[in-house]
């Protein structure tokens, strides 16, 4: 009986990413609700600019790499185009909320039928470890050298409250990938990110707070407890929108 | 016999997209291509096409990438500032080899410029625009007729040489209203593209679009290979309209609005008894060097007609050799040479050093 086993909808290319990083779990929850909703055929991934930039050669499914956060312009494009298809996009910090802010909010305004899947590590990875826009206050990173100042730096970027905050989107939600219970948590609202596209409910945005152990200057093992003590008091888990469930306790 | 309608430029190219399949159209508002969104917003939910009007030039040309990366005919337009905003985007479409139609109504610039008609955006057009190396097909028209003719042939071309097309028109054609004959409805072409990514129903291998190669061997091969395939569309695809060229002694370049213009100062000039011909260069790039290398065997002289300070005029100088001197006629900032102007230019060419 096979117990383990790789998911379908990754492919057999080696993860490029570094030792104790935790976009390999999250590629794998990606893969596994793809696996899980039989929708490997018919999906279409956008990847980003950033640690995730060659995420194209990892999932199975068809891609696209997009440039530095347009990736939810490009999904709406190819879901406009392929309405019966399974669109996501797969993007860091730097590019979701810094350089595709505007991108981001207008694609959850419209509750543009796609997934979003939103690597929150608190810092630009692959050009070696810069300020991002979620840096924690205080932060010390190559570009907020003496800790980010929010008197010149101003405040980490809240994803999950602030789309939030719109009626469009259909589902906002916060997880984490530092633990057992929170990686099976994270699972589960991934797998709901892609059903509710099924369904076509609409934008579903799952912001996944991740560690960087390699720019934070930490262990795996001290950076998965800095995301414990640090990055989740910061910014808190859980479902921050859900129309239907809303909709369904209205009902009731 | 094909009817005639009477129709702004900028809806010309609408109706004509649509007409050649086109069902995907994303813009973000800006004067003077204004009708053209607006056609469009009427016209794609009645046929089940996507009129989306984006948050940005940027997204909307990212949207056209989504599109194009599906295979499906797409299209944005703008003007000049807006066409600055999307050359990130053109410059992955052309790096990705995907087709595409990009409509420039030009205006006035540099900065924020005038909403009046200009051809300021001839170097953005013609020599890349965006970063890397890359060409995109691009076609002038410089009238209703051609604007709606053009359309059709710029998706035809994008599709046959899997780059992004432009036409670069300006706020003139765009504005005037004149009939046209507007292509014949075409079905809406569904057929897989062997590259495009549309889901693998897991029956083959994943397709990526995509223009990242980091491996320089890898990214200096993929480059050799387009610039094969734009020296075949140099090879094929140049065109261009000679006009009383036969017995010219002079010879005038100009492009869309300012080739018309030049016309009536040709034609005046010629009831003067001075011999003199007119080169409209139809496709900005290819550019019809050939064309302009025979003329300066027989030709005294040039003169370049331009709604800019002179940037085809360089395009000449290459094309002749500089083996004949060549004059420049200019107005800029959305002003229009008149035809006595380009007399004027024609006049001074005469007398001038040839």
């Amino acid at each position: 009986m096979v117990v383990f086993d790789k998911p379908k909808s990754l492919t057999d290319a080696e993860l490029h990413y570094c030792p104790g990083c935790t976009h390999g779990i999250i590629h794998r929850l990606v893969a596994e609700a793809i696996d899980a909703l039989g929708i490997e055929g018919k999906a279409i991934g956008v990847a980003p600019v950033g640690c995730a930039v060659m995420a194209y050669n990892y999932f199975a499914c068809d891609m696209v790499e997009a440039a530095h956060g347009r990736a939810p312009a490009v999904a709406t494009g190819i879901k406009r185009s392929l309405p019966d298809n399974i669109v996501f996009t797969y993007q860091g910090d730097g590019d979701l909320a810094s350089i595709g802010m505007a991108e981001t909010v207008h694609a959850a305004t419209r509750n543009e039928n796609i997934t979003v899947i939103f690597v929150n590590n608190a810092i630009y990875g692959m050009t070696g470890g810069q300020m991002a826009p979620t840096s924690l206050p205080g932060q010390v990173t190559q570009t907020s050298p003496y800790g980010r100042d929010v008197k010149t730096a101003g405040y980490p970027v809240k994803i999950a409250e602030l789309l939030s905050a719109l009626d469009g989107p259909e589902f906002i939600a916060r997880v984490a990938v530092n633990n057992v219970k929170n990686v099976r948590n994270a699972k589960k609202v991934i797998q709901k990110a892609f059903e509710n596209q099924i369904a076509g409910k609409g934008f579903s945005l799952v912001e996944v707070i991740s560690s960087c152990p390699t720019n934070w200057g930490m262990t795996p093992q001290n950076a998965l407890n800095w995301v414990e003590e640090k990055m989740i008091p910061y910014y808190p888990l859980g479902i921050y929108k859900d129309k239907s469930a809303e909709k369904e306790g209205e009902a009731k | 016999m094909a009817n005639k309608v009477l129709m702004k430029g900028n809806e010309a190219i609408a109706e004509a997209a649509i007409r050649v399949g086109c069902r995907h159209y994303f813009g973000y508002p800006i004067t003077p291509q204004t009708e053209l969104a607006a056609y469009m917003a009427k016209r794609m939910p009645k046929i089940g096409g996507t009129f989306l009007q984006a948050e940005s030039e940027i997204a909307a040309i990212n949207m056209v990438y989504g599109v194009a990366g599906t295979g499906r005919r797409v299209m944005t337009s703008s003007s000049s500032p807006g066409v600055s905003l999307k050359q990130e985007g053109i410059s992955y479409i052309a790096g990705s080899d995907l087709p595409c139609l990009i409509v420039n109504v030009q205006r006035g610039g540099p900065g924020l410029g005038g909403i009046q008609p200009s051809q300021s955006d001839y170097f953005q057009a013609t020599k890349g625009g965006g970063h890397g190396d890359y060409h995109l097909i691009v076609l002038a028209p410089s009238s209703v007729q051609e604007m709606a003719d053009m359309t059709s042939l710029a998706f035809d071309l994008a599709d046959k040489y899997l780059m992004p097309a432009m036409l670069l028109a300006d706020g003139t054609v765009g504005q005037m209203m004149e009939p046209v004959v507007l292509p014949e409805e075409r079905p809406v072409e569904f057929t897989e593209k062997e590259w495009a990514v549309t889901g693998t129903k897991t029956a083959r291998p994943h397709h990526i679009v995509n223009s990242l190669y980091l491996v320089p061997e890898e990214l200096e091969k993929k480059n050799f290979a387009r610039y094969e395939r734009y020296a075949e569309v140099e090879k094929n695809e140049v065109r261009y309209e000679s006009f009383m060229m036969e017995d010219a002694e002079y010879c005038v370049v100009a492009f869309g609005i300012a080739a018309r213009v030049s016309k009536n100062a040709v034609a005046a000039a010629r009831a003067e008894g001075v011999k003199v011909g007119l080169i409209r260069p139809i496709t900005l790039w290819p550019f019809p060097k050939k064309a302009l290398a025979e003329a300066a065997d027989k030709v005294k002289g040039f003169l370049s007609v331009e709604l800019s300070m002179g940037q085809m005029i360089e395009d000449v100088k290459l094309a002749i050799e500089c083996r004949r001197p060549v004059e420049l006629c200019r107005r800029a900032g959305g002003m229009i040479p008149s035809p006595d102007e380009v007399l004027e230019g024609i006049k001074k060419l005469q007398g001038g050093r040839a």
